[in-house]
């Protein structure tokens, strides 16, 4: 393979990370601050798609549409965590029940889409300031594509500022490590929990959104990205944000080279790659406490 | 008395199965009811794993869609005379497998057992897309012939799943209330006690996880001959997540929940589908109310108004004494 080949698909695969990232690390925040393995998080993903979808319908303007469909979907994410998610914190058998719950919210979220929009494919095309591309030398690259890389790089960098930085960040971090002692100090730790959900939801909205010109708009995109990105956040570790950022480069580099090396088996890898980091080191790689068998 | 009321529900599964022929309400719905049966026999056996011993795998269509194939591929292969067997053959296959996965999967607790769980179901339903000359690929297996017994008819192959199921669902019965039965339930509730009891936590779950596993296998074979096809969905994690959906949709605490839970779930799928192709839509309200006002499942609503099993009483005297 010649450098340039190498290149582009190594910034094909960076692209395919920050989106993985973006829906990731909204799933690892609530599982580190909510204790919710989120599993409808995918359908987060394709409302905000589909909302902007629908401004882009009325204005025809990508970037109004970007700005409600992302604060669409955090405002759906923080009315269900409220009305519904509330209620199970605490119950026994807890994760069994969160897992059936946001199971449901999949059925439902996506057949009101459905129901709403049709099944069959949209299309967002890409804003017309982002339609080139860059040359850089040896390999020619979609703006788009650096367009995704740099908000990805945003959001890392943002996430970084306000979770190590800021009092409102250090609340969150200490919300993930004990809730009780928290809520105790007289922080609202339940209102702490419902703003990481909105946030949370809201950047799979944005992550949904990006994606949307690169690939094609349907009913079942939320289901495809879940799984992805379920694989992201076992291999960086369960409520681990910088995991997050580590697993899905992996798995975006994974799934862009694969399909160059192995076409036949580029859909496995995945998985291949989740079980051996399982085995290995089941809390993932980048978390310290051992979950498994004493 | 009390001998009468613990086979209660054996009398309503009976009733119920075989009541449906003497009504016969034609093909349409003979074939419906054969449905739920085979997957009550699913949903029961997942719920060994699930209810009995605590343990939320998510990758249980692995050993559901191994039954299938194998039984449909040796169909294929050497004719249909020996079904039944090919349904055992199938079943110890998936049996097989469960011991790799596991030996592996049970090293891990709590999310993250699931989550390998459904990454080796995943990784299979992904390899039999690609092995297309093994298994079909995308379009999986079709007219999977049944013996001449068996043709003709959906009525004779419900009656022959309602046997197989009903001698399945009877050994399981008695697996849940042997001594081994015990030691599993006393895994979920309280762990370190089996440990204590000097019985190993790692090997029943194993046993269990084998023995669900099979059965598991068993219901997948039914289902390949039921309607002489299998495809990859049934690898899929839906189908694992419909595990889940019907034990606790019909009571994960109770033996015969899950055959309730079957009932339900297929039924919406039929018939609200029917009427609209937003049925999904309906399962995920049914789900979300059975999860917020009756965690116990439909047949656990009896102990809603704060009356605590005679179960969970004496755990709790046992804990605090």
């Amino acid at each position: 393979m010649d450098i340039g080949t190498f290149i582009a698909q190594f910034i094909s695969g960076l692209s395919v990370a920050m989106l993985l990232f973006l829906v990731a690390s909204g799933l690892t925040l609530i599982f580190g601050v909510v204790n919710v393995l989120n599993f409808a998080h995918g359908s987060f993903y394709l409302l905000g798609t589909y909302f902007t979808y629908q401004l882009m319908q009325m204005f025809n303007n990508f970037w109004v549409g970007l700005l409600v469909g992302v604060i669409g979907a955090g405002i759906v994410g923080m009315v269900i965590e409220v009305l519904f998610l509330r209620r199970i914190y605490g119950r026994d058998q807890e994760g069994a029940f969160q897992l059936l719950m946001t199971y449901a919210f999949i059925l439902i979220i996506d057949d009101v889409v459905k129901f709403i929009w049709g099944p069959e494919y949209k299309t967002i095309p890409k804003p017309s300031s982002l339609m080139g591309s860059l040359n850089l030398g040896t390999t020619i690259v979609p703006t788009y594509n650096i367009f995704i890389i740099v908000v990805g790089l945003l959001v890392v960098l943002f996430a970084w500022y306000f979770l190590t930085k800021t009092d409102k960040g250090k609340m969150v971090r200490a919300s993930s490590l004990d809730r009780n002692m928290l809520g105790l100090l007289g922080t609202n730790v339940p209102l702490i929990m419902t703003l990481v959900f909105g946030v949370a939801t809201a950047m799979g909205g944005l992550a949904g959104i990006l994606a949307a010109p690169l690939r094609t708009v349907t009913p079942g995109a939320g289901v495809e990205v879940i799984i992805d990105s379920m694989i992201v956040v076992v291999i960086g570790g369960f409520g681990n944000f910088w995991g997050a950022l580590l697993g899905a480069l992996i798995i975006g580099e994974v799934l862009s080279f694969g399909i160059l090396w192995m076409p036949e088996l580029a859909t496995v890898l995945t998985f291949i790659v989740m079980i051996i980091v399982l085995i290995v080191k089941p809390e993932g790689l980048l978390s310290k406490k051992m979950v498994g068998r004493k | 008395m009390k001998k009468l009321k613990d086979y209660l529900p054996w009398v309503c599964y009976f009733v119920f199965f075989l009541g449906i022929l003497i009504v016969n309400p034609g093909t349409h719905y003979i074939h419906l009811v054969a449905r739920v049966i085979i997957l009550s026999l699913y949903a029961v056996a997942f719920n060994l794993l699930y209810g009995t011993t605590g343990l939320v795998s998510f990758g249980h269509a692995l050993f559901y869609g191994i039954g299938a194939y194998i039984t449909g591929m040796l169909v294929k292969a050497t004719g249909p005379e020996f079904f039944l067997l090919f349904i055992v053959i199938g079943a110890a296959g998936a049996a097989l497998v469960s011991v790799f996965i596991g030996l592996l999967t049970l090293r891990l607790t709590g999310i993250y057992f699931t989550m390998l769980t459904l990454a080796f179901a995943q990784l299979a339903w992904g390899l039999t897309f690609k092995l297309y000359h093994f298994t079909g690929g995308d379009d999986g297996i079709q007219a999977i012939a049944k013996p001449e017994m068996l043709t003709g008819g959906v009525t004779k192959y419900y009656l022959f799943s309602f046997v197989v199921v009903t001698i399945c669902m009877y050994i399981l019965w008695r697996i849940r209330r042997s001594p081994f039965g015990s030691v599993l339930n006393c895994i979920r509730q309280n762990p370190q006690r089996i440990t204590f009891l000097g019985l190993n936590v790692y090997k029943n779950q194993l046993k269990a996880f084998v023995i669900s596993a099979f059965f598991a296998g068993v219901a997948g074979g039914l289902y390949a001959g039921l309607d002489g096809s299998i495809h990859p969905d049934m690898l899929h994690w839906p189908t694992s997540g419909n595990a889940i959906l019907m034990a606790t949709i019909g009571g994960m605490g109770t033996f015969f929940g899950p055959v309730v839970g079957s009932g339900i779930l297929t039924g919406l799928e039929t018939i609200v589908g029917k009427y609209t192709e937003y049925w999904s839509f309906s399962i995920g309200v049914v789900v979300l109310i059975v999860v917020l006002l009756f965690p116990r499942g439909v047949l656990g609503i009896k102990h809603l108004a704060g009356n605590k099993n005679k179960e969970e009483k004496e755990t709790e005297v046992v804990c605090n004494s």
